[in-house]
């Protein structure tokens, strides 16, 4: 019999694979394919163009422009996601300082853990009509509503958020995180509950007070749940697509003030969809594919860390 | 017990059968481009043609379904709806299939790929396929079947006759008809005749006017105008008006062929910096630079603003925003001094436009549902359900109550006489509306002075005249 145990095993297989295969891999050969030719997306005509579509790439400045919004998102979405939701979901699991002297959360942190997970329950779709809503550019928008009652800013003078060169890319951040911390403090602090508790007393029989038992028990044992987060939000930063281009200004897909918000997700869709320039826009969704590829490796490499068993 | 069936076997065997099978499927309908046959250049001859006649001059086959797809837009989808119902009045035996969208890309795009595309698209708003795209890839029927076909309302005349002056020229990509340009609409400023009866205030002509007004208007603790700044295409339409009307139609022929020196005339020069003086003089709404076209227009529709640029659909699109007594009012663009056109003239033309797909199954019926939009029932349907102008000629009788906003487009029409202008570079060159609007919006935040714009826009002409 064990020999017909791989025959037994492709045929559970077969259909998740074929699958993947059909609408995961398949895309992606063919978007290597488009690559190379100047498809105008509208039609089957197409001529074979080799490697134009990448040199053409190179040298746009919008790419480049959107390649760096998308690095800053990189560096900026995670560590400030992941500092976040580490803090919060310490406080909420072990931060509290009861009279009983156990290890427990602040007071009511059973309420600020639905509170803290709520926006990851809307959809992009209503995050981006909230926004809208918040970062209005008049002083009927929430944040210059308030800015104004306050008298820190002039009525006839408002900020325009997501009009300024340089605020626009940080409000869309700032939506991010706001929507992204939610569900790695719970994921975080999942982690933190199964850390065993005498772990934490005998840190505070030793006499550590918050800060220590953060940064030297609890930070590492969560390591591979953080390394976990660090590539999802990588992979969040390098897309951001929906919130570009519903939010910000610009003909098609937003971006703008003047590239100002670019990212390579919505260049590429306005290359793909709005000038009929397919083929140039595959080539970027190509590079793309390879910054993201790079980048799971790299931080997982990076990030790996002997593992501590408890 | 040797006959009983082996289960295991069974699902060995059949998993033997689907690691053949599925594989082999995928590749065979996955290809996103593999769709259909280039060679054929249209599918409607294919099948049996049906005999034309005088009651059926375009050859529709009765019985074969009509597949539309419409984007539900500023004008809705309730008009498409009474087409569709004289469509299936003449024709009971066709399934008409109604799909109303906001993003008509999503929709088109892969059936348009697959090969098997509706019959007639309304394909506009933010998310259309732009119509030089499509017309480059071969993917729109030629309609001057339709234009030569007799109207409805009187077959003496065919229904090239009955359109309104440059429909068909506006229709033409490529040496060929392959959109109708349903609607027609003007162009310029609107304004509340209420809130300027009010204060004594009259409708500038000049330039000089309008600035001055500005004034009065902010001293009555009004902002004079908005603009919708999330979509810079607006304030594109108001500069490049100014200008046409400044250097005349010559200047505009020489724009929608991409000549870039036209922006080194000083038709686009005073444009530019007549517009600039409304961010030089403070004019703007407080945050216009960021609203929606929706945020912008119904601050001004609560009098927080005097002026807005705006196409005819506007009152449409505020239908529920404006208050009743609001007074909604069309001006042309002012003067500016040395104009070559009379201040009377706009921007009018038709937009909104339908095309029927190369590779529609019905053709002939994507055509006979544009007869019949063209014909009086149709555009009475369209005025009283979408409240703007069809590109049918006197298509709407007396009996039709008109909004008043709408109601001024028509007096404004009727003014301007022959002076009505349309740019097509929008069509023709549409790398160039954006690289402009980018221009723009840094121009109405203050960000660049009015060199600067003009410098951008010329490069961005010569870029796109490259990419063409």
């Amino acid at each position: 019999m064990r020999n017909s145990k791989y025959p037994f095993i492709v045929g559970f297989l077969i259909v998740p694979v074929g699958l993947y295969a059909l609408l995961v891999l398949w895309p992606y050969i063919q978007t290597f394919g488009y690559s190379f030719t100047n498809w105008s997306g509208e039609s089957q005509k197409f001529d074979i163009i080799g490697f134009k579509n990448y040199t053409t790439l190179f040298s746009d400045d919008v790419f480049r422009k959107a390649l760096w919004h998308n690095v800053l998102l990189l560096i900026f979405l995670p560590v400030i996601t992941i500092l976040l939701a580490l803090f919060f979901a310490f406080l909420l699991n072990v931060g509290g300082r009861g009279g009983t002297g156990g290890v427990t959360g602040v007071r009511g942190s059973a309420f600020y853990r639905v509170v803290f997970f709520f926006p990851q329950v809307l959809s992009v779709a209503i995050l981006a009509v909230l926004f809208e809503a918040v970062y209005r550019s008049d002083s009927a928008g929430l944040l210059n509503g308030v800015l104004v009652k306050l008298g820190l800013e002039d009525k006839n003078n408002p900020i325009e958020w997501l009009n300024d060169p340089n605020l626009v890319l940080w409000c869309i951040l700032a939506i991010l995180v706001w929507s992204g911390v939610g569900f790695y403090l719970v994921l975080f602090s999942a982690a933190m509950q199964s850390i065993p508790k005498d772990i934490y007393e005998a840190a505070l029989l030793d006499g550590a007070g918050r800060g220590q038992t953060f940064f030297k028990v609890t930070m590492p044992l969560l390591w591979d749940s953080i390394q976990t987060a660090w590539v999802y939000l990588a992979i969040a930063a390098m897309d951001a697509f929906a919130l570009v281009s519903s939010l910000t200004p610009g003909v098609a897909y937003g971006g703008g003030p003047d590239y100002h918000s670019e990212v390579l997700s919505t260049y590429l869709m306005r290359n793909f969809l709005y000038s009929g320039k397919s083929g140039y826009a595959c080539a970027m969704g190509v590079v793309i594919l390879f910054l993201t590829l790079i980048l799971s490796i790299v931080t997982l490499r990076v990030t790996r860390r002997e593992r501590i068993e408890f | 017990m040797g006959s009983e069936i082996n289960r295991r076997n069974l699902v060995k065997r059949s998993a033997a059968l689907g690691l053949v099978a599925l594989p082999s499927a995928g590749l065979l309908s996955a290809c996103a481009s593999s769709g259909g046959d280039d060679n054929s250049s249209s599918n409607s001859s294919s099948a049996t043609p049906t005999a034309t006649s005088a009651d059926n001059p375009l050859g529709v086959d009765p019985a074969k379904p009509l597949d539309v797809l419409i984007f539900k837009g500023g004008f809705g989808d309730d008009y498409a709806k009474r087409f569709e119902g004289l469509y299936s009045k003449k024709y009971p035996n066709a399934k008409v299939s109604h799909n109303a969208t906001q993003n008509i890309t999503g929709l088109l795009q892969p059936r348009l790929n697959g090969g098997t595309p509706p019959d007639v698209v309304d394909d506009s708003g933010n998310a259309q396929i732009k119509l030089d795209v499509l017309q480059k890839a071969g993917q729109l029927t030629d309609l001057t079947p339709l234009l030569d076909a007799p109207s409805l309302d009187d077959p003496s005349k065919k229904v090239r006759d009955t359109l309104m002056p440059g429909t068909v020229e506006l229709g033409t990509i490529g040496g060929q008809f392959v959109t109708l340009q349903y609607v027609y609409t003007v162009f310029g400023l609107w304004y509340s005749n209420k809130l300027f009866k009010q204060h004594g205030w009259t409708a500038p002509k000049t330039w000089a006017d309008f600035i001055s007004l500005g004034g009065e208007i902010k001293k009555a603790g009004i902002s004079p105008f908005a603009h919708q700044g999330k979509y810079p295409y607006y304030i594109n339409v108001a500069i490049v008006d100014l200008a046409v009307k400044h250097g005349g139609i010559d200047w505009l022929t020489r724009l929608d062929n991409a000549d870039e020196t036209v922006w080194d005339d000083d038709a686009a020069k005073q444009a530019i910096n007549a517009i600039y003086e409304i961010v030089s003089k403070n004019y703007l709404l407080p945050g216009t630079n960021g609203m929606t076209h929706i945020e912008s227009q119904t601050a001004w529709n609560q009098y927080k603003a005097a002026f807005i640029p705006c196409g005819a659909w506007l009152e449409n699109e505020q239908l529920k925003a404006t208050p009743s007594d609001f007074e909604m009012t069309f001006m042309p663009m002012p003067s500016l001094p040395g104009d070559k056109l009379p201040f009377e003239a706009i921007r009018g033309g038709a937009n909104e436009p339908f095309i029927v797909p190369k590779k529609a199954a019905n053709v002939a019926g994507g055509l006979e549902f544009m007869r019949y939009m063209l014909s009086k029932s149709g555009a009475t349907a369209f005025a009283q359900s979408a409240n703007s102008l069809s590109v049918l000629k006197d298509g709407i009788g007396p009996d039709v109550q008109l909004r008043p906003g709408t109601k001024s487009t028509v007096t404004a029409l009727t003014a301007a006489g022959t002076n009505v202008f349309n740019p097509t570079y929008l069509q023709a060159f549409s790398s160039l509306d954006v690289d402009m609007g980018n221009a723009s919006s840094e121009l109405m935040a203050n960000r660049i002075k009015p060199d600067e714009w003009l410098k951008r826009t010329k490069a961005a002409t010569v870029k796109a005249k490259k990419n063409a």
